[in-house]
């Protein structure tokens, strides 16, 4: 098992409006993509988020070797509860998953 | 065809002055720019003020109103003073009115508003003309009546009757990203579907390519789609960069929901012209009925008023949760006790998981940490009052009864700063309209000298 972010060469998490987080895996090369894309299941990045895995939406892009999924956001942008307004730091969290 | 240049991904977040002078060569039809997003977070809409400085704002845009006037072809913002309420608007009419005057520019001016009255919309929720995207708060009559700025989205349609006054330059409320780019192009019956993708490639400026800094670009739309050219000395757009731009921000990749209907990009072609031009076709524009426009509203939730501490002490950086959760408890009741009322305390451990919270499972402490205390309550008064009741416990709070009196560093004095009245989004809806311009007001008139 390795660590999403030292197979990927970037993960980015970005506000989509304020009532959705996006996140993007870049994964660089074929391989690595395949990895990723098989080895990331999308029920645990739901649970990584609190969020239900029904609305989270996953796009896996060979042409690109992008997984992204986007997830209703697990604080809504600015409320009291939410801690990163631009939310670019949810990105670290889907990093850490290890990966087969 | 139809050229339109974007200087840079918004107004106030600068340029390369080179590339906007090579933009200009290349004799553009319009040059079009962003003036804000919901990025910032909802304070500005909140409030109707702007996230960057006046003096930025008013250097930028001096220089893209000589830009406009060199070039002779309108100059065109959307989502004028980072949120587009009308009070933002009004703010950048203002500048550009002393603009004007200070260079003696006469100038066609076309000021689009996008703000809506509460109780408009009150009755446009009863009547079912509101409707939610997912996920939606839950809203009431009451709660649009008590937001302090609602805002709707415009579009194409909006922006080109605010061309079609003959403008030289146009102000907009809030508008779509994109609407800015794709009106004239779609006024002048290029592509649809490439009109919508263009713009969104180029609404974050040169975002779409090797040197995100250099701001400025010039897309050219055609009746089969659109070419992309940076402007940047050393930009270039790729292949790449400009079908990842789609990821960017966008929660769906393939497909760009916009007033009046949808842009999908799945059968998208992206061919290399040099090694810094890319040609895109094959988007396609898909029409909706009814016409609708997002909206967004902000609402005030509260006043804050927040604390900071330092703490170094070997013990207590070891112990940090205990202390923390003793302080909240006991100033929590204190609290209740003598003054009562709606508030809430919170303290958030930095240097350990103040950025994610309970999501952060693999949080490492170091030698020191920080303490934010948050207090949210109804009233400024009372966020003053709990906040300063958090101070003794935030300085002397021992972990125990058998020690002698600690003592935390505090940065400031005073350890507490009220942050004002807070806001938060409490819109994700489409309002149903009629015609285009229902929701809007189109006004003109002459400035300068």
């Amino acid at each position: 098992m390795t660590a999403l972010i030292d197979i990927a060469d970037k993960v980015r998490s970005k506000n989509a409006g304020p009532f959705w987080l996006t996140l993007d895996v870049f994964c660089g090369a074929d391989d690595a993509f395949h990895r990723i894309s098989q080895g990331l299941n999308t029920g645990d990045v739901a649970n990584l988020f609190n969020v239900d895995p029904d609305l989270v939406k996953r796009f896996d892009i060979p042409e690109l070797n992008v997984v992204k999924f986007s997830l209703p956001r697990p604080a809504v942008q600015g409320t009291r509860a939410d801690r990163d307004m631009h939310g670019a730091s949810f990105a670290v969290l889907l990093g850490e998953v290890q990966v087969d | 065809m139809v050229k339109v240049l974007i200087p840079s991904g918004a107004l106030g977040l600068g340029y390369d002055r080179d590339a906007l002078a090579r933009g200009l060569a290349e004799k553009p039809d319009i040059i079009a720019i962003d003036g804000g997003s919901t990025d910032s977070g909802p304070h500005y809409l909140g409030t109707g003020t702007s996230k960057y400085s006046r003096g930025s704002t008013k250097a930028e845009w001096a220089e893209l109103m000589a830009a406009q006037a060199e070039a002779g072809v309108p100059l065109v913002i959307g989502t004028a003073g980072t949120c587009g309420a009308d009070d933002a608007v009004d703010w950048l009419v203002e500048i550009t009115r002393e603009i004007a005057a200070a260079r003696g520019q006469k100038l066609k001016l076309a000021v689009l508003k996008s703000g809506q009255d509460g109780n408009e919309m009150a009755a446009a929720l009863q009547a079912g003309r509101i409707t939610p995207l997912t996920p939606a708060p839950d809203i009431s009559s009451d709660l649009l009546r008590d937001c302090t700025n609602i805002v709707a989205l415009a579009g194409a349609e909006q922006i080109q009757a605010a061309l079609d006054t003959g403008a030289d330059i146009v102000i907009a409320g809030r508008t779509t990203d994109t609407a800015i780019i794709s009106a004239l192009p779609l006024a002048r019956g290029c592509h649809a579907g490439g009109a919508w993708h263009g713009a969104k490639i180029g609404e974050c400026g040169a975002l779409a390519t090797t040197s995100p800094n250099t701001g400025t670009i010039l897309i050219e739309f055609q009746t089969d789609g659109f070419t992309i050219t940076p402007m940047g000395h050393d930009a270039r757009a790729t292949p790449r960069t400009v079908s990842a731009h789609m990821l960017y921000e966008n929660s769906d990749p393939y497909r760009l929901y916009e007033p009046g209907g949808y842009l999908d990009v799945t059968r998208a072609q992206y061919e290399a012209l040099d090694d810094r031009r890319v040609r895109v076709t094959g988007s396609e524009w898909v029409e909706t009925n009814p016409y609708t426009v997002k909206l967004e509203g902000a609402r005030r939730t509260g006043f804050q008023t927040v604390s900071l501490v330092l703490v170094r002490d070997a013990r207590y950086v070891e112990n940090i949760r205990a202390w923390v959760d003793d302080i909240h408890t006991k100033c929590t009741a204190k609290a209740v006790a003598r003054v009562g009322g709606d508030f809430q305390i919170e303290l958030r451990i930095i240097g350990a998981d103040a950025t994610l919270g309970p999501l952060d499972t693999h949080a490492r402490i170091g030698s020191e940490l920080g303490v934010m205390g948050i207090v949210t309550a109804q009233t400024e008064a009372l966020s003053r009052e709990v906040a300063k009741m958090l101070n003794p416990y935030l300085l002397h709070h021992p972990l125990s009864e058998q020690e002698e009196m600690p003592t935390f560093a505090f940065p400031f004095s005073p350890p507490e700063m009220p942050r004002g009245a807070v806001y938060e989004f409490c819109l994700n809806h489409v309002l149903i309209l009629d015609d285009p311009m229902q929701a809007f007001r189109l006004t003109v008139e002459e400035i300068g000298a």
